[in-house]
């Protein structure tokens, strides 16, 4: 486990941006040990919320030092209670982070061409990791999807950063009307890409895997699962992986993750919004279950 | 200056926070937020014989100031706790009461025998024995929810412990008469109890009109079940103030979010606290508890911790 740090942020700047808040929080020493992928848990409601749990953000970008110190920015889509009170909050309101949390997406050693997939909010943490891909000699190219054009976030930054850019929409708001999955077979055609880089919803992740095992690309997810604490103290983020030995275990996704191997998550257990263990995990249930 | 030290049967310990089993991990994790030899005891996940995957997800619910959980007991198996997460407790001086079930007795039995026989086990300064678990061989039913069952897993466990092991029973708050089952613990060896496990509980989205909980119920816990944990210590610590059970160390669990917190269940009757849920609001908090405890016994004018273990026993008003 890699360094992290719990501090007293404050938040400094918040806007709008499409369906979401882009939100910049002064949080010394957090920016220091980011990595592209890693997330930050933030508590939410003040000192006495009846709700207790962390809620987790990707990281989008993190800036060591700064006319503040060190902040750190997220994007939240406002959801239930905890994401509601955080949109909520105006500049100099406080906010407890604890970050970075979880492994980074790993870089390739080589300059492959690589694909970068984000679904909705899920490309929020895509662009500086194609500035650190590039600055590794990677061609890298994006391809942003969402239900509609205020569900993408980041096109315009995408334009500016990517050697290409495919955006879709399911209604055809912004861009070609489709899935990413409907585009992402030509652009790994046509790049030869090494390595595709996804974040989004988990069916848009279990594609994305697909796609690029058809191609010949190595899939690199960042998966998101409900957590509680974000730490790996809980158990409740679990989802069941394989490892080198061929083993699956239910691994926790806050510290063993969030970015997974596609090809070694077991997308089978996933169906109707819950994750089974499937029979041939280490320590599954035997009939009757646990 | 307070004398923070509490002793519960042979467990002397210098201060009398814990982590809550299932609510710490094994320690590592708390660790790069404090040296986690700094609490009281270091309470680690309950471990059974064999690894074991848990259920599937999702596995929690936020309900009102808590949450369920039904992690299914999640565990890589004692002779892998044995071999790497105990001697890595010990390697950083912490103090580690090991929490341990079964599906059966005999297994709570096998469990106890291989921790004991572990080269880590002097970083071991208790057991903690969660009875709040499913008995396969009584269609499931909790131990802890049979004075019967109950007192069979702690003699057997009592016996493959060695002697002067301190063993506290874990019990759910989940029966009609918790004084009962404290007795039978108590009866079969039990140093003292751990009070109390999550309560059986169950959300549904309303969106979806479905369980939220893959494995449909799960465990509520949470500062909104603190009044069930005063309450469990108290009517314990009144039976045995009464005589109706012997006196044993209580070890008060459920809620506990802040120094204030922790006190209540000290008034209550627990000479020792274990922090859990809040743990995921805040990875300091049961280091954070310790102070603020400290500084709760130094306001009410206590020189020692001990004075309050109790105390509103002492100060209910009569009718
Ligand atoms: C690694 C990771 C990165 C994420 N990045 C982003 C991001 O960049 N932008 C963004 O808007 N959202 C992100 N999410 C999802 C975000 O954490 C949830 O939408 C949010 O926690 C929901 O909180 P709420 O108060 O709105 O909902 P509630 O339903 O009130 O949440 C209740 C509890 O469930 C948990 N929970 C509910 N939904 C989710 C979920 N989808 N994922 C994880 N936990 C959940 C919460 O943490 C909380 O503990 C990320 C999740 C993970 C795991
Ligand atoms: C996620 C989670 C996992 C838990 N796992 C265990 C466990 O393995 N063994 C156990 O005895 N108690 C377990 N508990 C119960 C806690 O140790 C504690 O008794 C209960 O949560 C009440 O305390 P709290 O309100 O401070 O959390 C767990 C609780 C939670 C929330
Ligand atoms: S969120 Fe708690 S272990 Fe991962």
């Amino acid at each position: 486990m890699s360094g992290v740090v719990q501090v007293a942020g404050e938040l400094i700047a918040t806007r709008r941006a499409g369906a979401y808040h882009h939100l910049t929080i002064v949080s010394p020493g957090v920016a220091e040990l980011a990595r592209p992928g890693q997330f930050v848990a933030l508590a939410v409601g003040g000192a006495t919320s009846a709700n207790l749990l962390r809620r987790c953000f990707s990281i989008h970008r993190a800036k060591p030092s700064g006319t503040y110190g060190g902040t750190v920015d997220v994007v939240v889509a406002a959801h239930g209670a905890g994401t509601t009170w955080l949109t909520g909050l105006r500049p100099h309101d406080p906010v407890d982070v604890v970050g970075p949390l979880g492994r980074p997406f790993p870089l390739p050693a080589d300059a492959v061409p690589c694909v970068l997939v984000g679904g909705g909010y899920g490309s929020a943490p895509l662009f500086w990791l194609a500035e650190a891909l590039q600055a590794r000699g990677c061609q890298v190219e994006m391809v942003l999807g969402a239900a509609s054009d205020d569900r993408l976030f980041g096109v315009v930054e995408a334009r500016r950063t990517a050697d290409g850019v495919v955006v879709t929409t399911d209604d055809g708001s912004a861009g070609r009307r489709g899935w990413v999955s409907d585009v992402l077979g030509d652009v790994l055609d046509r790049t030869g890409a090494g390595v595709v880089y996804g974040c989004g919803p988990m069916a848009m992740l279990r594609s994305v895997t697909e796609i690029a095992d058809a191609h010949g690309a190595v899939a690199q997810v960042a998966v998101e699962e409900s957590m509680a604490c974000g730490v790996g103290v809980c158990m409740t983020c679990v989802l069941p992986v394989t490892g080198n030995d061929g083993v699956t275990r239910m691994v926790r996704s806050c510290v063993e993750g969030p970015v997974f191997r596609g090809d070694r998550v077991r997308w089978d257990a996933f169906a109707d919004g819950v994750c089974r263990v499937p029979a041939d995990t280490l320590g599954a249930p035997s009939a009757g279950g646990h | 200056m307070v004398d923070m030290s509490t002793a519960l049967a042979s467990m002397v310990l210098p201060n009398p926070v814990m982590t809550a089993s299932g609510c710490a991990a094994n320690g590592h994790e708390l660790h790069r937020f404090f040296p986690v030899s700094e609490l009281g005891a270091f309470v680690t996940k309950t471990v059974m014989a064999a690894p074991r995957s848990g259920r599937g997800t999702p596995r929690m619910a936020e309900t009102a100031s808590g949450m369920l959980n039904s992690i299914g007991l999640q565990g890589p198996g004692i002779d892998a706790f044995a071999k790497e997460d105990l001697p890595w407790l010990g390697s950083v001086g912490a103090r580690a009461l090991v929490s341990i079930a079964g599906t059966t007795a005999e297994e709570f039995a096998d469990v106890a025998e291989r921790l004991a026989s572990s080269p880590a086990y002097d970083a071991v300064v208790g057991v903690e024995v969660n009875i709040s678990c499913p008995n396969v061989a009584n269609r499931g039913l909790v131990f802890a929810c049979d004075p019967v069952s109950s007192e069979r897993v702690v003699r057997l466990v009592r016996e493959r412990l060695p002697e002067g092991t301190p063993m506290f029973a874990k019990l759910t708050p989940d029966v009609t008469d918790i004084v009962s089952v404290a007795a039978a613990a108590l009866r079969a060896g039990a140093d003292g109890l751990t009070m109390i496990n999550t309560l059986l509980g169950m959300a549904i989205d309303t969106d979806l009109l479905r369980p939220q909980l893959a494995g449909v119920t799960g465990g509520l816990s949470g500062p909104a079940i603190r009044p069930v944990a005063v309450r469990a210590l108290w009517e314990v610590t009144a039976a045995m103030r009464e005589g109706r059970l012997p006196t044993a160390p209580l070890i008060g669990v459920g809620g506990v979010r802040t120094g204030r917190d922790a006190l209540e269940l000290v008034a209550a009757g627990a000479s020792a606290v274990q922090v859990g849920t809040a743990t995921f609001h805040d990875p300091s908090r049961p280091r954070r508890v310790v102070d603020e405890l400290e500084a709760e016994v130094a306001r009410h004018g206590f020189g020692r911790f001990t004075d309050a273990v109790g105390i509103a026993h002492d100060r209910t008003a009569r009718p």
